[in-house]
């Protein structure tokens, strides 16, 4: 998520593409494909009231000092806890909250759960259902980031996939983006995608990708709005998404590089609610 | 929408075949069958009215009247806009543009749309004070506006959400503004308003009402008085994830009291006070429950000042409701910057009266025309000040003569200074009267002002005045 957003939107799919997406907003006519892998090979429904369950998600704690990379690289104001005012699971979901309060010398709490080391795969199709919250400062994501090989392949090398990133200030765009060698941090390949008459922090909404050998593609709800190939990167550059293993990552930010800080009209507690994360192989 | 339009068509079908049922066994299916509902035409403006009939500008008092007309010249889309000329402060037709579009017949049902939205463009930058719907000249239950949008010189959409659509099934007040040149020095200028219309725009949410402007506000009072609940907001944000706040008539809030034995609340906001004891009034907009409240705290039953008894030809009122009052240019002229005195003035049992609270000092200005004393040389008022009276206790009423240029200030006015100094007739909780001679003002046949005030460091803030009136 080192992702200084250029809100470039770069079309890159082949124009029958756009006719197919034309075609999905007709009532009765052709619908898009939007996904083929169908067979359940992992997920996390959210059904046992506490804290994740350990068995798939690990935690990361803090400012990202003890990582070498306080406010997590981006400025970030959060502190990473595990407490359940921070993250738990109840009703069915999974609820991360922000809190604006000082903890730990930061401002704000926040939580961040990861799959590393105990679910890490290379391609499928991998989504999540979610309400995400609102709000001046508030940058929530479901993403992705390849093994570091036990820190030996340094970041943007490992790749990273970010099937849904939202600026809280901005409740109808979402964005998917890659991060790799030559196309990380503020030129990250990348597309936004806007709801007509809806918003995300109203209703829950569906955020994926179908990941396969040179591409990756990324949709909203039953809308395909983006492919990425290695065709779009910039030249010379590496394509790290046919070789790694990559685990999956939710957490919800506050403030940083990717958005504005939140201000006094920011309402908080600010919660994402995940209803599900699946894997489709 | 097409969900709410499916439901409405069984309802309007179950409806038929209830009715159908029992009127069975008459001849014919009775009219009334059909259920009654009301055009949601979603158009205001686009190149004319649309739907409005012929009879619907209804201006403000004192604006200009010829303000509005339809420009062929100028559109967002289509053929034409609404042109709105804003006058000159001097212009003597009206120093302002404001109005209300009302439709001539039935109302609309607007329960399926959330905002009225509009395209706007001015001649110039301006903020624009007002923008809103729901005010019909009867009982502008709906009211719902916008506070000075910022306008520019090309075309701009503006938003006002509904602040709860489900209430206005039946609603003639499509459109209101308020416009003047308080931030262009005076001088008028033109906007144009096209594609005026309802929507159902689907990205306006977050809603969050307050009451109070969002605060707990505290307020001391006693049995018999009203109160009306006042800064109702609602706030929601919008698709572009700004906020915007719509002042909200009482009509859309649900109101309760946490004890009507004391303070009873009404649906249109007031609250009657009914015994002596504490409620805390609160409300909620659609479900959401409203930030803010009402803590009252009645102090039993209200002693009155004693009643006059004064011939009235002995008298002229400043401030009495058992005489005609003079004609009174303000009670609280709110002199900026060092005046902290603000007005929380009441009535109980339709007998009003003055409450200065946050004291420090207050004018009163009857200047319009200035009043003659020669003959009428004492003044009367009757002071309350609740609680306790400050240790430091100091008061200074002084009465100002105009001069022969009838106007305040200039070479020739003189005044009367009186001074109410602590003594142990100035008691707290119970009606005082005070009664001067002004035989020290030589000139008085052109008084005009009043002024209370605290003096040396008197650190009193809260008192309520009644009977005020010079006589003979």
């Amino acid at each position: 998520m080192n992702f200084i957003n250029k809100n470039k939107s770069k079309l890159r799919l082949p124009l029958f593409a756009f006719a197919i997406v034309l075609f999905s907003s007709c009532e009765n006519g052709e619908t898009q494909t939007v996904t083929t892998k169908s067979e359940l090979v992992w997920s996390d429904e959210f059904d046992t009231d506490g804290a994740p369950d350990s068995n798939k998600w690990t935690f990361d704690i803090g400012d990202g000092t003890a990582q070498g990379i306080p406010g997590w690289g981006n400025n970030e104001l959060q502190y990473y806890t595990d407490r359940p005012e921070n993250i738990v699971v109840q009703d069915g979901m999974l609820h991360i909250t922000a809190n604006k309060e000082t903890f730990m010398g930061a401002t704000y709490t926040s939580a961040k759960i990861l799959t590393k080391g105990l679910y890490e795969t290379k391609y499928g199709r991998f989504e999540a259902r979610i309400k995400l919250p609102w709000g001046k400062g508030l940058w929530p994501a479901f993403w992705m980031l390849g093994d570091d090989a036990d820190g030996t392949v340094t970041w943007p090398n490992i790749g990273e996939i970010d099937i849904m990133e939202y600026r809280g200030q901005q409740p109808t765009i979402t964005h998917g983006s890659v991060h790799g060698p030559g196309y990380s941090g503020a030129t990250p390949i990348t597309k936004s995608y806007e709801l007509t008459n809806d918003r995300f922090d109203t209703g829950f909404h569906i955020f994926g990708i179908e990941w396969g050998e040179n591409y990756i593609n990324y949709y909203v709800d039953d809308v395909l709005y983006n492919q990425i190939t290695p065709a779009d990167l910039p030249e010379g550059a590496n394509w790290v998404f046919n070789s790694n293993q990559f685990y999956i990552i939710l957490n919800m930010a506050v403030g940083g590089n990717f958005l504005e800080n939140p201000d006094l009209n920011t309402v908080f507690p600010q919660t994402m609610i995940v209803d599900y994360v699946r894997v489709y192989k | 929408m097409k969900t709410i339009h499916k439901i409405f068509s069984k309802i309007t079908l179950l409806i038929f075949l209830v009715a159908f049922i029992f009127l069975g066994c008459e001849r014919e299916i009775s009219g009334e069958a059909v259920v009654a509902s009301f055009s949601s035409t979603a158009d205001v403006f686009i190149d004319s009215p649309v739907g409005m009939g012929s009879d619907f500008y209804f201006p403000y008092a004192g604006s200009k009247l010829t303000a509005w007309s339809v420009d062929e010249n100028e559109a967002y889309q289509g053929t034409a806009s609404m042109r709105f000329d804003v006058p000159n402060e001097d212009d003597s037709n009206g120093n302002y543009a404001g109005a209300i579009f009302r439709i001539e017949g039935a109302g609309r049902d607007l329960s399926q749309y959330d905002a009225l939205t509009f395209w706007v463009k001015a001649s110039q930058g301006v903020t624009i004070g007002e923008f809103g719907f729901g005010e019909d000249f009867l009982e502008n239950k709906f009211r719902a506006t916008i506070q000075n949008t910022s306008v520019g010189t090309s075309w701009q959409k503006v938003i006002i959400p509904l602040p709860d659509a489900s209430r206005l099934t039946e609603e003639r007040g499509m459109f209101r503004y308020a416009a003047g040149t308080q931030a262009t020095n005076g001088f008028g200028y033109t906007f144009w308003i096209d594609e005026l219309k309802f929507e159902k725009l689907g990205t306006i949410a977050q809603p969050r009402p307050s009451i109070s402007n969002g605060e707990d506000v505290t307020v001391n009072t006693f049995i018999g008085v009203k109160i009306n609940i006042d800064n109702l907001n609602q706030t929601f944000n919008l698709g572009n994830g700004q906020d915007i706040t719509i002042t909200t008539a009482p009509s859309y809030f649900t109101f309760t009291s946490t004890d009507p034995s004391v303070a009873s609340v009404n649906s249109s906001g007031v609250i009657e006070i009914n015994a002596a004891g504490t409620a805390v009034v609160t409300a909620s907009l659609n479900g959401v429950e409203a930030k803010g409240s009402l803590i009252i705290n009645s102090l039993g039953s209200f002693s009155f000042p004693p009643t006059p008894t004064r011939n009235p030809d002995d008298v002229i009122s400043i401030f009495s409701n058992h005489y005609t009052n003079t004609n009174v240019d303000f009670y609280n002229g709110y002199w900026q910057p060092y005046q902290t005195t603000e007005s929380a003035d009441f009535s109980v049992n339709d007998d009003d009266f003055l409450n200065y609270t946050n004291f420090n000092f207050v004018g009163i200005q009857f200047a319009s025309p200035t009043i003659n004393l020669t003959s009428l040389a004492n003044l009367h008022f009757n002071m309350y000040i609740p609680n306790e009276v400050p240790s430091n206790f100091d008061f200074l009423v002084t009465v100002v003569d105009f001069g022969p240029d009838g106007v305040n200030g200039g070479t020739d006015d003189t005044r009367q200074q009186l001074f109410v100094r602590k003594t142990p007739s100035i008691v707290a909780d119970s009606w005082m009267t005070f009664e001067f001679s002004l035989n020290g003002l030589t000139n008085r046949n052109n008084v005009g002002l009043l002024i209370f005030e605290n003096i040396n460091f008197s650190s009193l803030t809260n008192l309520y005045l009644d009977n005020i009136y010079f006589y003979n």
